[in-house]
């Protein structure tokens, strides 16, 4: 595998104003993506994970300035990306392409999908206009769609069909790096595997490198090399594919995992139940975002913030994880502060725990 | 036999008329819950699973209509059944969750506003009385302060919570039998893992059956006794749960497990299914499958019956019959 970093983020925050009061001010903010630090080397897929609210889709928007970052870096190939100029924007965009979620919503329905490649190429001005006609059927092939289909428009194809379009779209200008939102979670199960393996095959032929955005861990395992896991905006854990299947250390990747219901009728995994649900993004716990969560948490994890690191220099890949207590959790050193296998204990537990803090919300205005 | 089967489905067919047009979702769907049990009904998109589970509610609205086929809940047949019975029947021994937590609540009514109503209408408890019961059920889903979420608007609570209110609402008259069309699918998994098992909990605690609507196979493995794969409007596999997963006898339940990606072990390749589900108007008139089959042979052209092989396990599909003209070896295996 190539050594060259193709993309590089530093610190990356990006925090959306909430309009309030009588004039409009800004009166918060909502903190998607808050730090977040990673590079992507050329040829190799990475994945972000994380449930709703954890910023992946946002880190993917912010790198392509969709939505413009609050602070950071973003590098790629050595070239500032977020001091760009518009103008040089758009060029730097024929290298990095999208692949979204939806691909009702991400095409034009007014559009065949000959106009819809013809506009991608002209904007970006990749093919001479007598060979596009040639360029487009070729790629609709690629992508395993045919060519007497090139003058449809997107309601006469099924999803499956759609998110091709879309690739085959993203394909069109010769990107070097594509960033799939959610790019097969909206299709069924044999059809996502047909695209999957579409993008592999792509992938290897055209020297593609995936910046990989999912809430599906199956579909991550699969295709990614490398994976980062995130929680409330920051990244809790980062590492090669099989080092964070096989070993996660952080106490949310565990739950995270543990909590996929595994097709197998026979090997039903041992479950972790995570109390409550994700605090809100606007004010986000202190010392470690996930210590409202954590069966582990001390006083520690509520005051300090951990940060990114490789706890076990043994091992020769990446596996970085944001926890004070990785290893001594590992270990059976440090245990868990309540019962975390059993929902009806977690369940009673949120319960008091809400009930005693209304009590004291209560005495509070008493005084 | 037929005492310990809940609800009885034979040759059920719902259509919908636009036009000329008739769109057969559900096209001749059998299958049986044993009573305490869960049944799992898994498909792809447009399957008829969906379709399948409202019919037994008679919940079809127009241009919908049950068309032919029989109901039987406990004996009695829910397709000839007057609307007053029906109704005594919908939430209170049969009941539903649905996928979308925030459409199926009304927004404009407090949580226990619309807990109350059900006992109201089926248990005649006044507002006092039906208060307390709501307080109880939102207790009995894991809902924190729950004194103070009875009153409050859908809007005000997270997705997972909606979702278990609407659980509340469900089990608030204690049904027999619970029909959850992908509870969890609009869920993360943390909030998802909680839903499965609670359901299951409340499940042996009262002693319901319960019909699970999935696509996704870790969700059926995990919670389902008994499984029907519904392909294009048919049950093509209906077999207990470790033989579905361990020796499945259908093309496309083998097809459906192959191109699962797994995250609890590393997969060389996944080998999809070609093709896409074929549109209602284009439906093959053989078996529905054989355009995407890998062995599709001559007789495919002719629907195969759902055939039982013996253990309760039945298929619809030519290799396994004497008629079967195509590969004598076909290897049925899931990797």
């Amino acid at each position: 595998m190539p050594n060259n970093t193709l993309l590089n983020i530093e610190n990356l925050e990006q925090h959306f104003p909430i309009k309030g009061g009588f004039f409009g001010r800004t009166v918060n903010h909502v903190k998607a993506v808050d730090g977040i630090t990673f590079e992507i080397k050329e040829g190799e897929t990475v994945a972000v994970v994380g449930e709703s609210g954890c910023g992946k889709s946002t880190t993917g928007r912010a790198i392509l300035r969709l939505d413009e970052p609050t602070n950071g870096k973003v590098e790629f190939q050595g070239k500032d990306v977020l001091s760009m100029s518009k103008d040089e924007m758009r060029k730097m965009r024929k290298d990095m392409q999208i692949i979204f979620q939806d691909p009702y919503a991400s095409l034009n329905p007014r559009k065949t999908v000959r106009q819809t490649l013809w506009e991608a190429m002209d904007i970006q001005n990749v093919v001479p206009r007598k060979e596009r006609n040639q360029r487009i059927v070729e790629l609709m092939e690629t992508v395993g769609l045919q060519r007497h289909q090139i003058d449809r428009y997107p309601h006469e194809f099924s999803g499956g069909q759609r998110q091709r379009i879309g690739i085959a779209r993203a394909l069109s200008v010769n990107p070097k790096l594509i960033i799939c939102d959610e790019a097969v979670s909206a299709l069924d199960v044999s059809i996502q595997a047909q695209v999957l393996n579409l993008l592999k095959r792509l992938q290897k032929e055209f020297g593609l490198t995936y910046l990989f955005i999912s809430h599906d861990l199956g579909v991550v395992r699969h295709i990614a090399d490398r994976i980062i896991v995130m929680y409330l905006g920051k990244i809790v854990e980062i590492g090669d594919t099989e080092a964070i299947f096989n070993n996660p250390q952080h106490p949310y990747t565990k739950a995270l995992l543990s909590a996929i219901p595994v097709p197998d009728p026979r090997n039903k995994s041992q479950r972790i139940f995570l109390r409550g649900d994700v605090p809100s993004p606007i004010n986000p716990p202190t010392g470690c975002r996930f210590h409202t969560r954590c069966p582990f948490a001390t006083d520690l994890c509520r005051t300090d913030e951990p940060h990114l690191e490789q706890k076990n220099p043994e091992f020769d890949g990446q596996h970085e994880v944001a926890c004070h207590f990785a290893l001594d959790i590992q270990s059976g050193k440090h245990e868990a502060q309540y019962e975390m296998y059993n929902v009806r204990e977690v369940l009673d537990d949120e319960a008091e725990d809400a009930t005693t803090a209304e009590d004291e919300a209560f005495s509070k205005t008493e005084k | 036999m037929s005492e310990d089967i809940i609800l009885d489905i034979d040759d059920l067919r719902t259509s919908f008329f636009v036009g000329d047009n008739e769109v057969k979702a559900v096209d001749g769907v059998t299958f049986q819950v044993p009573k305490g049990k869960t049944l799992g009904i898994v498909g792809e998109s447009g399957s008829g699973k969906s379709i399948t589970a409202l019919s037994v509610l008679r919940l079809i609205e127009d241009p919908g209509k049950i068309k032919s086929g029989s109901i039987k809940y406990k004996g009695e047949e829910l397709t000839k059944v007057k609307n007053s019975r029906m109704r005594q029947i919908r939430g209170n021994e049969i009941s539903m969750i649905f996928q979308e937590p925030m459409t199926s609540l009304n927004p404009t009514f407090t949580i226990g506003q619309q807990l109350r109503e059900s006992f109201k209408i089926h248990q005649g408890l006044g507002k006092k009385d039906g208060t307390k019961r709501a307080i109880e059920m939102l207790e009995l889903v894991g809902i924190p302060s729950p004194e103070k979420r009875v009153d409050q608007y859908p809007f005000e609570l997270s997705g997972g919570m909606r979702q278990r209110v609407m659980i509340a609402m469900a089990l608030a008259c204690k049904p027999d039998l619970l029909i959850a069309d992908e509870p969890t699918t609009a869920l993360d998994v943390t909030i998802q893992a909680q839903i499965l098992e609670l359901i299951k909990d409340l499940q042996e605690e009262i002693g319901m059956s319960v019909v699970m609507i999935t696509h996704d196979l870790g969700v059926v493995a995990e919670t389902c006794d008994y499984v029907a794969v519904m392909y294009a409007g048919k049950v093509v596999e209906y077999a207990d749960i470790y033989t579905l997963f361990e020796n499945p006898k259908h093309p496309y339940t083998v097809g459906l497990l192959n191109s699962l990606p797994r995250h609890d072990k590393k997969q060389d390749e996944l080998i999809p299914i070609k093709g896409n589900v074929p549109a209602p108007d284009e439906m093959p008139t053989g078996c529905r499958f054989a355009p995407r089959c890998p062995f599709a042979s001559d007789i495919c052209k002719t629907l195969p019956e759902l055939e039982d092989l013996g253990n309760g396990n039945e298929v619809r599909c030519w290799i396994h019959t004497d008629q079967w003209d195509g590969d004598k070896e076909v290897q049925l295996n899931a990797k």
